[in-house]
């Protein structure tokens, strides 16, 4: 979990001083979640990942520089730089990722017909947020896993918010009972806590591995850095001069202009606008923050802790370094 | 051996071969009864109506080393799968840089001329062959039939494998019932059933045929189209005017070689096509052929709207004998 966060803190930098191109979607924050459950797997498992998928192979094994060099766009990256962060594949670990909300259902689901075909003890994991809930294929593949008892490990990171949408608005019932609904076994865990996470998983795993088809997770967690880099709302948070001045001419004159919703539903809009900016500003500071909890809880082996944290920050360190020294001439070099 | 027959054949052989490839989707274990009752009910599994779900699962199960031939029983359902070709299927062995394949088939039914409408008759070939990285292919006759479907079966990469409902007869019968002799239709008896090998041979992707030699006019086509060209290729030879005809086989990849050598010596391109005109096949073909710096005259007979469901006004919107007769005469009178 620390050698996550201080790899993807990493990433966070080298995006922000333009080594990295495109969107940027972090796992900060879900780090109990993916820790608790990919800890479990073993070889022949397969994973099936969403836009975040940097944490849980880095949990996995794969080799970090590989994971770094991906984002950077690099021919060594561990696809040759031709996915980037968001579609990154691993054949010797059986991870795949995409970018495209809901699909790892589906994919998980394809994983476990594999297994079961094979007549193996394998399971897949799919890991997806609660936005993807909502998602046609994800409830096809909740139906399609439980009709054919298939060995998949349903994994939603329930932060509460589907990209800038709060998910409670557009979320009808609780998704446990939802899964539960498709007649499969459904908890919720608290995943900003790796403990209830693992025991959650494990017992999830082991009911899985023994032939009963899928199970549901539902871990809530928070995404500290919003839903990707520059995420509009917190930008705003963070900069509101800069940012309010840019958009308020307009947004008054939507507000004044002839013709359009009476006053009072537009001064509503409006306000619906800025507490929006305001509640998503709050994520940052959200406690408790997970890999912060884990590590007080390992205070009475303070020393190992401490060896295990500058062993990471020096390996995270050394892996930043190589990437930056690798792409310094260019994407083939 | 009937067209579907060929189909099934083809598959029999890879299946007993090879392990590793499984038959799922809607209804098959009615459709595929045969292989159903030789290969036992986990290599022939019957799905819900979730094509997102399964269409997406089987990129997976291939990447995991298995070889899905998913049904999707029209390709106008398609539609609700899309994400499974255009951003999965499609994408991950470039995504990966090339170190993960994903050897699946896609088979579906296609095409018009039978009277069930717009949302049940459509080719589409064009608008999938669109994407890069997924292979398309469309038979006109059994023999391609059983040799393309065993060239999909040895693919690393994806490939769409659509059968025409004029030739693949048991599915107008499955769909409605082929009984009602007061309905006409017009189907293609030599796509419907012809010669075979014993012991069926790959048929090379991206390899068209000259299905019969002309000297005026090339007129390339795929699937039912081909045999409208040939019956238009017979009225015209009566007009003095004798077409060479090009069976495309496969669209994606597209034997622009074969075309070329063809409108080289014709000088005059026609392209037969029951899929969409705009943004499709014909114009690819066009622009092809340009790109390869001939000089030809050119034209198109092609569906240009939604296919409507009454008979009559089905038979105007798709292409026929008739538009292909007139459309050659017009092009080289020109």
């Amino acid at each position: 979990m620390i050698r996550s966060r201080l790899f993807e803190e990493a990433v966070k930098q080298l995006w922000d001083a333009g080594n990295i191109s495109g969107e940027m979607h972090l796992g900060i924050g879900e780090e109990a979640v993916i820790a608790g459950v990919v800890s479990q797997l073993t070889d022949g498992d397969a994973m099936a990942l969403d836009h975040r998928g940097t944490a849980a192979l880095l949990m996995r094994g794969v080799d970090p520089l590989s994971i770094l060099l991906e984002c950077m766009g690099h021919a060594r990256g561990m696809c040759a730089g031709q996915g980037g962060h968001m579609h990154l594949f691993s054949k010797d670990h059986l991870a795949a990722s995409s970018g495209i909300v809901g699909s790892a259902g589906p994919a998980a689901a394809g994983f476990a017909i594999a297994a079961k075909y094979k007549k193996s003890d394998k399971i897949a994991v799919a890991f997806f947020g609660e936005g993807a809930m909502n998602q046609g294929m994800m409830l096809e593949s909740l139906n399609l896993a439980a009709a054919w008892k298939l060995p998949v490990l349903f994994v939603c990171k329930d932060n509460g918010w589907a990209i800038s949408t709060q998910s409670k608005d557009v979320t009808g019932g609780n998704l446990v009972d939802r899964a539960k609904g498709f007649g499969i076994e459904a908890v919720a865990v608290d995943g900003m806590d790796v403990e209830a996470v693992w025991k959650a998983a494990f017992e999830a795993i082991l009911k899985i591995r023994s032939g009963n088809g899928p199970f549901f997770i539902q871990a809530k967690c928070e995404h500290r850095e919003g839903h990707f880099l520059g995420d509009p709302l917190l930008r705003f948070h963070e900069a509101p001069i800069k940012n309010y001045g840019q958009v308020l001419g307009p947004l008054m004159k939507a507000l004044f202009s002839r013709k359009g919703a009476s006053m009072l539903k537009r001064s509503r809009s409006m306000g619906k606008v800025l507490s929006l900016i305001s509640l998503s500003g709050k994520q940052r500071k959200l406690e408790p923050d997970p890999v912060d909890t884990s590590q007080k809880k390992q205070q009475e082996d303070k020393l190992r802790l401490d060896q295990i944290k500058e062993a990471a920050a020096k390996g995270i360190g050394s892996i930043v370094q190589q990437a930056l020294e690798i792409t310094k001439g260019g994407r083939d070099a | 051996m009937r067209f579907a027959q060929a189909i099934e054949s083809a598959l029999a052989q890879a299946m007993a071969k090879d392990e590793s490839i499984f038959i799922l989707g809607e209804d098959v274990h009615t459709l595929r009864v045969n292989l159903l009752t030789r290969f036992g009910a986990d290599r022939v599994k019957s799905t819900p109506i979730s094509e997102s779900a399964f269409l997406g699962a089987a990129v997976t199960a291939a990447m995991a080393g298995l070889r899905p031939v998913v049904e999707i029983m029209l390709v106008d359902f398609i539609g609700v799968a899309m994400d499974a070709i255009l951003n999965h299927a499609a994408k991950i062995a470039s995504f990966s840089g090339g170190k993960w394949h994903v050897p699946l088939v896609i088979r579906a039914a296609c095409g018009g001329g039978y009277g069930d409408a717009g949302q049940h008759e459509q080719s589409l070939w064009g608008w999938l062959a669109h994407i890069p990285g997924i292979n398309v292919v469309v038979p006109s006759n059994p023999s391609d039939a059983g040799g393309l479907m065993l060239t999909a079966l040895s693919q690393q990469e994806p490939v769409i494998y659509l059968e025409h409902k004029l030739l693949a007869d048991y599915w107008r019968d499955y769909l409605g019932g082929t009984s009602r002799s007061n309905i006409s239709i017009n189907v293609p008896a030599a796509g419907v059933e012809g010669e075979v090998p014993d012991h069926w041979e790959p048929v090379p992707l991206g390899k068209s045929t000259v299905v019969k030699k002309g000297k005026d006019i090339t007129i390339a086509s795929a699937a039912v189209g081909v045999h409208q060209s040939i019956e238009a290729a017979s009225i015209l030879e009566k007009e003095g005017i004798s077409a060479e005809i090009i069976d495309l086989r496969s669209i994606v990849p597209l034997d622009i070689e074969g075309l070329v050598a063809s409108v080289k010596k014709t000088g005059a391109l026609l392209v037969v096509d029951e899929d969409y005109k705009m943004f499709g096949l014909s114009g690819e073909i066009c622009a092809s052929l340009k790109e390869s710096g001939l000089t030809f005259k050119y034209g198109r007979v092609c569906t240009e709207t939604t296919i409507p469901f009454a008979r009559a006004l089905e038979d105007q919107v798709l292409p026929n004998t008739k538009r292909i007769v007139d459309e050659s005469t017009k092009l080289l009178k020109a």
